[in-house]
């Protein structure tokens, strides 16, 4: 019975020159579920959805909508038969208010006259039915990450759509904006939308989906009811192997004597009396919501914005770093969290990239000793295990745990002995964390010290020594490995603090 | 495949080869004549040696519409220094470049440390600086250079004009600083990404003052040649020059988006554009019509760039 899915994706194979995106994909949407898509990063959800949208043209394979045979999607084809993707990135205009954004591109008119009242009557009906709280009149610019996101659904919705694909939709919202966003899903399923929901964190996936669909290398592998699933079957059925442990196990080579980095009431960049002690071979993490400070805190130490009081000692000596140049030079790294605009130079080779802090190190004259620009590339490709077939490739062209993984062989070239992760393992494939947290591990081993900043509770508890908590730029709490617990980071993360001596 | 590649890579080249082939025969065989060739080769050393600054300008994504100006400042203090001060000529051209090279440093701070948008900054020194040049001229032409002067403009080693072999250094130069030098891999890494590169060690900062110097510098030289090759310094002599540079540069591949390009392509835009100049005129086309054709090669350049990059992201 055709007639019971709204949408039927069949032996969907999509070819680039040299690649093959999609080898085989097939997937069936039933009417008013949530179905989990699943897939290492590179597994072809994007290509996929692509497809569903008109922006990407199948090579072979059949798209059906409530029965209705397409060889192709157009952008057009797809509204007009109600399917509607939400993106990570927002269609918003941010100078337009709320209502505004809603009708973008096909406003309500009164003759030629755009008709304000009317859209802002309808806007406040979509988002009423969303059961949403949004004043139609607000500029999108003043509203939160999540409220933007509740514009693009209720912008899908107004325009009828019965299939709603989300990509990724937690990763930009807080966990408060990810628990609105979950009773919005869960609304529109018992109005009888249809939901393709696609997520890394599996957890989500767990809590909404009726059925789970995993791909893996562009190829279909299963389906799954969810609630026979298991995270390990799921894991293990994703990466194609069994995956024994999440966090691999680390040495004991915390030296307590050694005090590597110490923060004494630093304030500036909207963090206030920071004080806190980083010792070799220890990886302290840093927990808290977005927002909290932690990055800010990175910023800080890293030179990148300017401090206003208190005092950073490294190895007992008290630095000013004004810029991430000088804090380099001082052995401090950053891997930072938005890999893609902070981390890694994409258009830039894996080489250059490595390279890219020791440059002048290794210039003679200014002129690069290009013997040893290869050597430093071609060790570092191999100790850390980057997956690229010459130092030459582009790193706009690796996949993400590959470009995590260049950016950290560029601070093993400098010779850093304090790293900060802010989020290392954000949009990361399952197996290629393993590997990240194994690199974090050999950090440590080595002597160096690891300050990890990280919104992921699990990892936060799974890779610390240590964990402190901050919460709207103050330091709200501090706990020892046989006091973790997901329950009390919580509340020290949300915790509003009102006595300023905290911390 | 590698077929398509290496026709890719060297399409530029096969433009030019086109091109030659084009005005020999509808010339008649006048462009090709071993006068034409080394007319040409004069006629495009000057915008050669300054499309090296234009391209680590262009390279960080920013660029330069200062170095019209610069030329023509340059033209008339060099002339100035030596005509009416009496001033020995080594001394007159490196007060000139030096001052060439301010100017460069002053659109740095505009651009790095003040936040100008380069487009807005280097035209407002554009304007400001033709001004000067008006104002130090009187608007009326400074000619009697020292004979020796003509060394750079028109003199030759052997067939080969001097200031043929100044900017053929200059190429040399330009692709050893970005090839060899670590300057090279910053001005990759500044135009690839600012932030980023910010964040693994570059003072991006220093770099633009550094680029704009640059630019500046060899706009400065620029001017020298063409001065030597002129005779006499005019104040209108730079003006629209740096859209000529611009468009070789960009013609030979340099991404105005930043972070993509090299000097060889560089070189085969400056030639094609070169050619293209003496072509028209040979075959009588219009001073107008040359303006529309020019104006028409910039637009396809940058638009095969732009449209590259939109295939690459669908």
């Amino acid at each position: 019975m055709s007639e019971e899915y709204v949408l039927e994706l069949e032996h969907i194979r999509k070819e680039y020159p040299g690649v093959v995106a999609l080898k085989d994909v097939t997937l069936q949407l039933r009417k008013g579920e949530v179905l989990g898509l699943i897939g290492e990063n590179g597994a072809g959800k994007s290509t996929l959805i692509k497809c569903c949208s008109g922006a990407v043209i199948p090579t072979s394979g059949k798209i059906k909508v409530n029965g209705k045979e397409f060889d192709r999607m157009t952008p057009q084809l797809a509204a007009e038969n109600g399917i509607a993707i939400i993106y990570q990135e927002f269609n918003n205009v941010g100078e337009l208010s709320a209502a505004e954004n809603l009708f973008l591109g096909r406003p309500i008119r009164n003759g030629i006259m755009i008709d304000r009242k009317a859209m802002e009557a309808e806007a406040a009906k979509a988002f009423a039915q969303l059961q949403i709280k949004i004043d139609p009149r607000e500029l999108v610019k003043n509203l939160s990450v999540g409220y933007q996101q509740m514009i693009e659904i209720a912008k899908a919705i107004q325009q009828n759509a019965k299939v709603l694909i989300m990509d990724e939709p937690s990763a930009p919202l807080t966990s408060n904006e990810v628990e609105n966003m979950f009773k919005v899903v869960e609304l529109l399923r018992t109005q009888g939308v249809s939901i393709i929901y696609i997520s890394h964190r599996l957890e989500e996936i767990f809590r909404l989906s009726d059925r789970i669909e995993v791909i893996r290398d562009g190829e279909y592998v299963t389906t799954l009811i969810t609630p026979e699933a298991t995270v390990d079957e799921l894991i293990r059925l994703m990466v194609g192997r069994e995956m024994t442990q999440k966090y691999p196990p680390r040495k004991d080579c915390i030296d307590e004597k050694n005090v590597v980095l110490e923060l004494k009431n630093v304030t500036g960049n909207g963090d206030h009396n920071m004080s806190l002690k980083v010792h070799a071979g220890e990886v302290l993490g840093l927990g808290g919501l977005v927002g909290a400070g932690r990055t800010e805190l990175a910023e800080v130490i890293f030179g990148a914005k300017p401090k206003e009081s208190g005092q950073i000692l490294l190895h007992g000596r008290e630095i000013n770093p004004k810029s991430p140049r000088e804090a380099i030079d001082l052995g401090i790294a950053l891997v930072p969290e938005d890999r893609k605009r902070h981390g890694a130079l994409l258009t830039n080779s894996i080489k250059n990239n490595i390279n890219m802090p020791i440059y002048e190190r290794i210039s003679k004259a200014s002129v690069i000793d290009s013997g040893t620009e290869k050597k430093t590339a071609e060790k570092y490709r191999k100790e850390i295990q980057i997956k690229c077939p010459t130092i030459n490739q582009l790193v706009k062209n690796l996949s993400g745990g590959n470009q995590q993984k260049v950016i950290l062989g560029k601070w093993l070239a400098a010779d850093s002995t304090l790293i900060i992760f802010d989020e290392p393992t954000r949009g990361i494939d399952v197996g290629a964390k393993f590997e990240i947290y194994k690199l974090i591990n050999d950090l440590v081993e080595s002597g160096r010290s690891v300050l990890m900043i990280s919104s992921e509770m699990e990892e936060l508890i799974g890779m610390s020594d240590r964990i402190i908590v901050l919460a709207e730029g103050q330091m709200t709490g501090e706990l020892e490995k046989e006091e973790f617990n997901a329950d009390t980071i919580m509340a020290y993360a949300s915790a509003v603090v009102d006595n300023k001596e905290v911390g | 495949m590698n077929m398509k590649n290496a026709l890719k890579s060297n399409a530029i080249w096969l433009v030019f080869a086109i091109e030659v082939v084009f005005f020999a025969i509808f010339s008649h065989g006048a462009f090709v004549s071993g006068n034409n060739i080394i007319n040409i080769s004069r006629q495009v050393s000057y915008y050669g040696i300054a499309s090296i600054g234009m391209t680590f300008v262009i390279l960080i994504a920013g660029i330069d519409l200062s170095i019209g100006s610069i030329i023509t400042i340059v033209n008339v203090v060099c002339a100035f220094l030596m005509v009416n001060n009496g001033l020995n000529m080594w001394i007159a051209i490196l007060i000139s470049l030096a001052l060439a090279t301010l100017i460069g440093v002053l659109n740095g701070a505009m651009v790095a440390t003040i936040g100008i948008p380069a487009l807005i900054a280097t035209f407002a020194s554009q304007t400001i600086f033709e001004g000067i040049a008006y104002l130090i001229s009187g608007g009326r032409p400074i000619s009697g250079l020292p004979a020796g002067f003509a060394l750079f403009g028109r003199w030759s080693v052997g067939p080969v004009p001097v200031c043929c072999l100044i900017m053929i250094a200059c190429f040399v130069i330009g692709s050893f600083i970005l090839n060899k030098t670590f300057f090279g891999r910053y001005f990759y890494a500044i135009g690839g990404n600012e932030e980023a590169a910010e964040l693994s060690g570059i003072r991006v900062n220093r770099m633009k003052y550094l680029i704009y110097a640059l630019s500046g510098f060899f706009a400065g030289l620029a001017g020298i040649v063409l001065l030597s090759r002129s005779n006499s310094a005019q104040s209108t002599v730079g003006k629209g020059l740096e859209f000529d540079v611009i468009t070789c540069v960009v013609l030979g591949g340099v991404s105005v988006n930043g972070g993509v390009g090299r000097i060889s392509g560089v070189v085969a835009g400056v030639l094609i554009i070169g050619c293209l100049t003496n072509g028209m005129i040979l075959m009588n086309v219009s001073e107008y019509t040359q303006m529309v054709v020019k104006g028409l090669v910039l637009a396809v350049a940058v638009g095969i760039d732009c449209l590259s990059k939109k295939r690459q992201t669908s």
